[in-house]
């Protein structure tokens, strides 16, 4: 028996893979520790933190399914061998199904019926119109404009219905999970079982659960979106299409993955680098010191954009050299995505090091660490014990806040020439073609609002999560006043 | 503490603008509006000015009103016509056999051994006011020599006070040729014109040669020796010889390479310190045109002045049938040029552009995809017309077929899809079909564009129309017109070929097609999409392989690519120009020629050389037929399509009649500067109510809060 | 002082050679000097010929890093890498590929950056650091909440869309600024409005923010309190005692920057059609003009060195317990 997919990783999937690895690993780790686990907590019950965390879990979700990649088999005459297509597809693809395939001419804006661009046609007398010809997939099961408001307030009152069952469920789940006493201790401070009712005014009170409530209700709220836009999805372009008649809505999902592999993985490859120079430099202090400052101000004092710049075209180089290495558009398109990543984290590695230079420097001189030194304990586990702990909480900020700066470099690198691939979905590329579209007249608005809502949706919540993070583990930056 | 808001602080500013009159958004000084001055804009700086190397579209646009080479085309007519520029009249052409002797003018080509051109130019020409030409009193150079103290002085061009002229000879013209050789210069028709230039070559070997015992810029006296095939008769009398026939040598006579230059210019320019400071041919031209570049600022603007040494020239009396009409002979006897100046400014991105010619700020633009449903609509029948909006401004449209040529190669030395084989033609048909230009054409060009049915667009001699025209591997002619063959065809001849269904009969394996293309950019991607899209219609994966251009020159160099998109422009009106680009011994591989495709068929390649010589006429139609059916059964190329050019100007630019053929259009060209100014203040009356809005916004912010923290303030006072 | 001084310049010169090698490298990767003879030569009618000419006369003839044919040092001072490099040094930046002087290019183009760059920097500090005091000064009132939360969504916005927006508003719209462009002397004024203010706004997030979390941090520091306590107005305490002292980080951060002022933003100028040094390193980029390449990367290390210097020297004038060893 064959299978009828043969699964693809991707060099951009199997790192995304390691880096989910890497997050299972320290999420057991600060289990294991309460003095880890305690700023957690403090996120858990920040409002801002936790309805950031939803969002953002959310992007994840939809990212990690775009990054489960296979080839589908094609149907084989028998006696021959399985053949898979070139094209590789995500679980996401399969997911949203009909919004890949239904491609119109051009451009339609969002909910519509008629291409947005008039087109000659010809009567079936033989005579010449030039009118707004009728889209291919949207609304084409109705009749005419006249009956589509009716349509999608009825797709939009299934979605919602259905939303509302989702949202009910979590509900319920959260009540439970609070009134079994499993979650953060309950106002009487001990855990305990509450019962439906406790549990319910628990939850719409408590402070200590605040963030879960928030989170909850962006859950919700989300969960009602959602509903309603598969609902409506496959009947119609819900966010219009682009000049080659593509979805703009599913590019918009496409692009997500990009802008959280950007966000993510340039952190994975700079984290060993600027954690070990960083470290060293400020912990041994003279000849190392001074070689890993020299690599940085060298590396800081060339203009950024032009590093990258001349570093993506050395990997356009290279893929171009080993064309036996990619079979697929995916593969090349997806290398060129990680080159990328790892060429900004090669640049932007020198900041992070040179605070933890500043920051290992203060604790080399920490009276407990000297004492640890003078007992003769050895520099590693003076390094893993005492040091790394300790500026943990600075590597953690300058990662959740260089997340944020990443997605929004793209689209700048993009506009340059120098970002990902052309064919690859990213909201800069997006971004990029709707500065042409502004133009137009009648102006073609909604691939650029796409992107801006996508990316500020993803943006804004990672500022705020980043914010309350680094509240949580640095009381004194938080500022309340 | 009272910061100012930026609101605030743009109304004042805006304010104060707003005060010194004119439309606050006008990019250029107030006050040049109401002269006659053309806008107009560049993209890309050009490289090169010096007439030897320019060879780009955006360096002609400048070289082309400076320098005058012997013949022009006429401004109306139709097909384009050749006729005299500084030239008394058109070049006397005579044969000679390989013995020197003078042939009839009917001799067979095999006779041929050379051809000489003998050009006799209009006296009294004067070279524009340039300080290479300047004389003191005694009659000697100004500038030459010149001492490093006073170049130390001179930093801009306009330092060098003293300026003089002298009368155009025909050594001039004669030195311009020598220049092509000239080893420093790197022509980019040296390579070419050596094959047909009698002595041409040998002559650029002993430059070579001189160049390398000299100093890197020392003056590299091309005076020293006489090329055999350009030679000074009398003071106002040149002679080119050349190897052969070569009719279509004529129309190398109209452009920028075979204009005059003074020695006295290069003398001038190679004195030392003179490169340093951006002083070189290439940068600061002389020559005798209508025009001469008054300000060389590459990074902000060009200014084309009025020579006022120009000789006398007049605006065309006659024209086409229908140009009186249309006011194009409303000039007609007038002196040229019609204009003073003409201010091109750089504007990399359409969108600014756009929007100031819109704005009135532009006299002229052209149409990007994304503007042209704004201002073009297309009639029932297919035919453009301007949108009422644009009506309304009284902006005019003029469109051209262009003589160009857009086509989809494929690599004959690819062992998939090259080749003669019949299962790889099979396959380049089917490719043929699937791309639907007329689609492509409505998506990417807004109808700006004819699908292609062969190598020859519109305008070019052997072009046919109607169903005789058809390329029927692609097309079928049905009601009247030609009608793309349908995908069910195409999916037929990839079975024929062994890939029903774009699978491999014998193996199931897909096929796979590879696309090479250096675009890059928002539009590329959607047009790649479509590539993908159409030929994965037929089942057929389509990869991209984008590169850089390096990389892609390499590639196609090399013989790596397989399926490309090119392009081509006509450097002159004849097939010749086009055929040539899949002759055989034209390849681009081995013989970096311009044959991209590496096409060779042995029976095109004997009827191409036949063609070559031929004069226009029914015998040179039909070989020309035979020619254009063997490319089309072989199938090297997608025929795409043949570009139109629209071009919008304001109703106050007259006489804009596009000639795609002349470089040298701006001498006719007149503006109305009165209706120009009052439309651009029609047009740009400042709107600032959102301003006082955002004020008056940031203000509600503010205002309650330092209220409400005054009362706080009270209120701690006191309890304190 | 003036020794600490020299050893700073000395020390920049090795991080210059590391700095020229690492750009040489990555250039040369990609770059052939074929490559860049075909692109100066032009598309149409190249011949292998005109080729070798191009790289004899631009120097492009000699091996990247060793030369095999050289006699003794000549091994390795014949080379592209040592003669390109080394006149760098000397600030002899020699021709651009096109013929045209680096060095005076770089003279007349900087002057346009500046009067974007510096306005944008002086005027942006201005702004920032008076929003994030406003918002110190009205803390825990709905103004600095909604200053907050507007600096996060602000943050989050591409500046891509700041500039869309800024030129369709201003521009197209409402009439008042040219979409683009740029005038030298006092037409210049039109011109730079727009870039600027799109310049301020887009930063006005990110740095606001940190400006604020700065005063925060000073204004719970003890010897604030202490001035409270001693009656002093909330007006002097934030002006004198929080903003003194918030002097060095801010210091910290811009006076790097400033000396890189000089080339300009690749995106804004780009955008705006500013004929300045940083749309002559994107077009130097696309042309793959080595020679330009090379040299502003130079330029930005030396500036960016300088900048380094300045921070050191600044902090002894504003806080003068800090002394240079």
């Amino acid at each position: 028996m064959t299978l009828s997919f043969r699964p693809e990783i991707l060099w951009s999937d199997a790192l995304l893979f390691l880096l989910l690895a890497a997050l299972a690993v320290f999420a057991w780790q600060v289990g294991r520790h309460e003095h880890l686990r305690e700023p957690w907590r403090r996120v858990g019950r920040s409002r801002m933190g936790m309805g950031a965390a939803v969002l953002l879990a959310a992007y994840a979700l939809v990212g990690i399914l775009d990054s489960l990649h296979f080839r589908p088999a094609l149907p084989a005459e028998p006696g021959q061998p399985v053949h898979y297509a070139a094209e590789v597809h995500s679980v996401l693809d399969t997911l949203v199904g009909p919004l890949r395939t239904q491609v119109e001419e051009t451009y339609s804006a969002p909910l519509a019926l008629h291409l947005y661009a008039k087109e000659t046609m010809e009567l079936p007398d033989g005579r010449q119109v030039r009118d707004f010809p009728r889209l291919k997939f949207g609304g084409a099961h109705l009749a005419g404009v006249e009956a589509r408001a009716g349509d999608i307030a009825g797709h939009i009152g299934m979605g919602l219905l259905a939303g509302g069952v989702a949202s009910a469920l979590a509900l319920g789940l959260a009540l439970v999970f609070v009134g079994l006493g499993a979650g953060p201790q309950g106002p009487s401070g001990s855990p305990g079982h509450l019962g439906i009712t406790g549990a319910w005014s628990a939850l719409s009170r408590s402070s200590s659960l605040a963030g879960l409530r928030a989170g909850l209700i962006v859950l919700c709220l989300l969960l009602l979106l959602a509903a309603a836009v598969i609902q409506l999805a496959p009947h119609y372009h819900i966010l219009g299409t682009d000049k080659v008649g593509q979805d703009v809505f599913y590019l918009s999902l496409k692009s997500v993955r990009t802008g959280l592999l950007i966000g993510t993985l340039t952190t994975l490859i700079m984290l060993p680098l600027a954690l070990f120079l960083g470290v060293a430099a400020g912990y041994y202090g003279g000849r190392a010191d001074d070689a890993i400052q020299y690599l940085y101000t060298t590396l800081n004092s060339i203009p950024g954009v032009l590093l990258i710049a001349s570093a993506v075209l050395v990997a356009q180089v290279y893929i171009e050299t080993h064309p036996e290495l990619f079979d697929t558009a995916a593969a090349r398109s997806d290398l060129r995505l990680v080159f990328l990543c790892l060429i900004l984290g090669m640049t932007s590695w020198t900041g992070l090091a040179r605070l933890l230079r500043g920051e290992t420097l203060k604790l080399r001189e920490m009276d407990y660490i000297q004492a640890a030194r003078a007992f003769g304990i050895s520099h590693l586990r003076i390094l893993g014990r005492h040091i790394l702990p300790n500026v943990a909480h600075l590597v953690l900020i300058a990662v959740v806040i260089d997340f944020s700066g990443l997605v929004l470099a793209e689209a700048v690198l993009s506009y340059v020439g120098v970002g990902v691939d052309p064919v690859t979905a990213s909201w800069g590329n997006m971004i990029n073609g709707a500065r042409l579209e502004l133009a137009r007249e009648p102006i073609v608005w909604w691939q650029l609002a796409a992107a801006f809502v996508f990316m500020f949706a993803l943006v804004l919540p990672a500022n705020l999560f980043a914010d309350s993070v680094r509240e949580a583990f640095d009381p004194r930056a938080g500022g309340q006043a | 503490m009272r910061p100012w808001p930026v609101p605030v602080f743009l109304l004042i500013l805006a304010a104060l603008l707003a005060a010194c009159g004119g439309p606050a958004n006008n990019p250029h000084p107030a006050g040049q509006a109401g002269g006659r001055i053309l806008f107009s804009a560049f993209e890309s700086r050009p490289k090169h000015l010096d007439p030897a190397r320019s060879y780009s579209e955006n360096e002609v646009v400048f070289t082309g009103q400076i320098y005058e080479p012997p013949l022009q085309y006429h401004y109306l007519k139709r097909p384009y016509e050749l006729e005299p520029l500084t030239a008394e009249s058109m070049p006397k052409v005579t044969y000679h056999g390989a013995d020197g002797g003078v042939l009839p003018d009917n001799a067979a080509t095999e006779a041929i051994a050379f051809t000489t051109y003998e050009i006799r130019i209009k006296p009294s020409i004067r070279y524009q006011p340039h300080p290479a030409l300047a004389t003191d009193a005694a009659g000697k150079p100004r500038y030459f020599p010149i001492s490093p103290r006073e170049l130390v002085d001179i930093d801009d061009f306009q330092d060098f006070t003293a300026t003089g002229s002298r009368e155009l000879t025909a050594e001039d013209y004669v030195y311009q040729i020598k220049r092509l050789a000239n080893p420093r210069l790197n022509s980019p028709i040296f390579g070419l014109m050596g094959e047909y230039i009698v002595g041409l070559r040998e002559y650029g070997k002993q430059l070579e040669k001189e160049a390398a015992a000299l100093p890197k810029d020392a003056y590299l006296d091309l005076d020293r020796y006489p090329l055999e095939g350009a030679r000074v008769v009398d003071r106002y009398t040149y002679r080119i010889r050349i190897r052969g026939k070569y009719p279509q040598f004529v129309y190398w006579l109209a452009m920028p390479f075979f204009a005059p230059v003074p020695a006295e210019a290069e003398r001038f320019y190679t004195q030392p310190g003179m490169s340093e400071k951006n002083f070189t041919l290439d940068w600061q031209p002389v020559g005798t045109g209508p025009f001469y570049l008054a300000v060389n600022d590459p990074n902000r603007q060009m200014v084309l002045r009025r020579n006022p040494n120009y000789h006398p020239d007049a605006y065309p009396t006659g024209g086409d049938p229908g140009d009186a009409d249309e006011g194009l002979l409303a000039d007609a006897g007038k002196p040229l040029p019609l204009l003073d100046e003409a201010v091109y400014v750089l504007e990399k991105e359409d969108i600014p552009y756009w929007t100031k010619f819109l704005q009135g700020y532009y006299d002229t633009s052209g149409i990007s995809s994304d503007t042209f449903d704004q201002a073009i609509r297309l009639g029932p029948d297919g035919q453009p017309d301007l949108t009422p909006d644009m009506g309304e401004r009284g902006i005019e449209l003029s469109t051209a077929v262009r003589t160009s040529l857009w086509y989809v190669g494929f690599n004959m030395l690819d062992p998939d899809i090259g080749g003669t084989g019949e299962r790889a033609r099979l396959i380049r048909q089917a490719v043929s079909i699937a791309l639907n230009y007329e689609q492509f054409i409505s998506i990417f060009l807004n109808g700006r564009g004819i699908p292609a049915q062969g190598p020859l667009p519109p305008g070019i001699y052997g072009y046919r129309e109607g169903e005789a025209g058809i390329n029927p591997a692609v097309y079928r002619w049905e009601n009247n017109r030609p009608v793309r063959r349908g995908l069910d065809e195409a999916k037929a001849l990839l079975a024929r070929a062994g890939y029903p269904n774009g699978r491999d009969a014998a193996t199931g394996k897909p096929l796979t097609l590879y696309f090479d293309t250096m675009a890059s950019g928002p539009d590329a991607k959607s047009r790649l999409d479509w590539y993908r899209k159409q030929i994965g219609a037929l089942g057929v994966q389509l990869i991209i392989r984008d590169t850089d251009y390096n990389r892609f020159q390499d590639k196609m160099l090399k013989g790596n690519a397989q399926i490309f998109e090119w392009g081509w422009n006509a450097d002159y009106p004849d097939p010749e120009n086009f055929l040539f680009l899949l002759y055989g011994p034209n390849r681009k591989v081995e013989k970096n020629g311009e044959n991209a495709a590496n096409y060779a068929n042995p029976e095109f390649d004997r009827l191409f050389l036949q063609m070559k010589d031929m004069p226009n006429g029914p015998a040179r139609q039909a070989v020309i037929d035979r020619m254009v059916e063997i490319v089309r059964h072989d199938a090297p190329w997608v025929f795409a399509f043949y570009q139109k050019s629209f071009g919008l100007r304001h109703g106050w630019v007259k006489n804009g009649k596009p000639n795609l053929m002349a470089n040298n259009t701006l001498k006719y060209r007149r503006v109305e500067p009165a209706a120009r100014h009052a439309y651009q203040a029609r047009w740009n009356r400042p709107v600032w109510w959102p301003l006082a809005l955002m004020a008056a916004a940031l203000a509600a912010l503010v205002v309650p809060a330092t209220l409400a923290y005054r009362r706080h303030l009270r209120a701690t006072a006191r309890g304190a | 002082m003036l020794n600490y001084v020299i050893r700073r310049v000395l020390y920049a010169i090795p991080i210059l050679i590391g700095v020229n090698l690492i750009t040489f490298a990555l250039f040369f990767v990609v770059n052939t000097p074929d490559d860049m003879a075909r692109i100066h030569l032009g598309a149409k009618h190249v011949t292998p010929e005109a080729i070798e000419r191009w790289k004899v006369e631009h120097g492009y003839d000699r091996p990247l890093l060793f030369n095999q044919e050289a006699e003794g040092t000549g091994k390795l001072t014949e080379t592209l890498f040592v003669n390109k490099s080394l006149a760098l040094f000397a600030l002899d930046f020699g021709l651009a590929d096109d013929g045209r002087d680096i060095a005076r290019e770089i003279g007349t183009r900087m002057w346009p950056s500046l009067a974007i760059a510096l306005p944008t920097f002086l005027v942006g500090l201005a702004v920032y650091i008076s929003f994030a005091l406003t918002l110190v000064f009205f803390r825990a009132t709905y103004l600095d909440l909604t200053g907050v939360v507007l600096s996060v969504v602000l943050m989050s916005i591409s500046g891509l869309f700041y500039i869309i927006g800024g030129q369709y508003l201003l521009g197209k719209l409402w009439h008042l600024v040219p979409v683009s462009g740029y005038a030298p002397g006092w037409g210049m004024f039109k011109f730079l409005i727009l870039p600027i203010a799109v310049g301020v706004v887009s930063g006005l997030g990110d740095s606001s923010r940190f400006y604020r979390t700065l005063f925060l941090e000073e204004i719970h520091k003890d010897y604030v309190r202490t001035a409270r306590a001693k009656g002093l107005s909330e007006r002097v305490v934030l002006f004198r005692h929080v903003l003194g002292n918030a002097m060095i980080p801010i210091l910290t951060g811009a006076v790097v920057v400033i000396p890189r002022l000089f080339l300009g933003s690749l995106i804004v100028e780009s955008f705006f059609g500013i004929p300045g040094l940083g749309s002559y390193t994107i077009e130097a980029i696309q042309a793959q003009d080595f020679a330009i390449v090379r040299s502003m990367v130079f330029l930005g290390s030396v500036l960016y060195i300088v900048g380094l210097l300045l921070t050191d020297l600044s902090y002894t004038l504003v806080d003068p317990r800090v002394r240079l060893e």
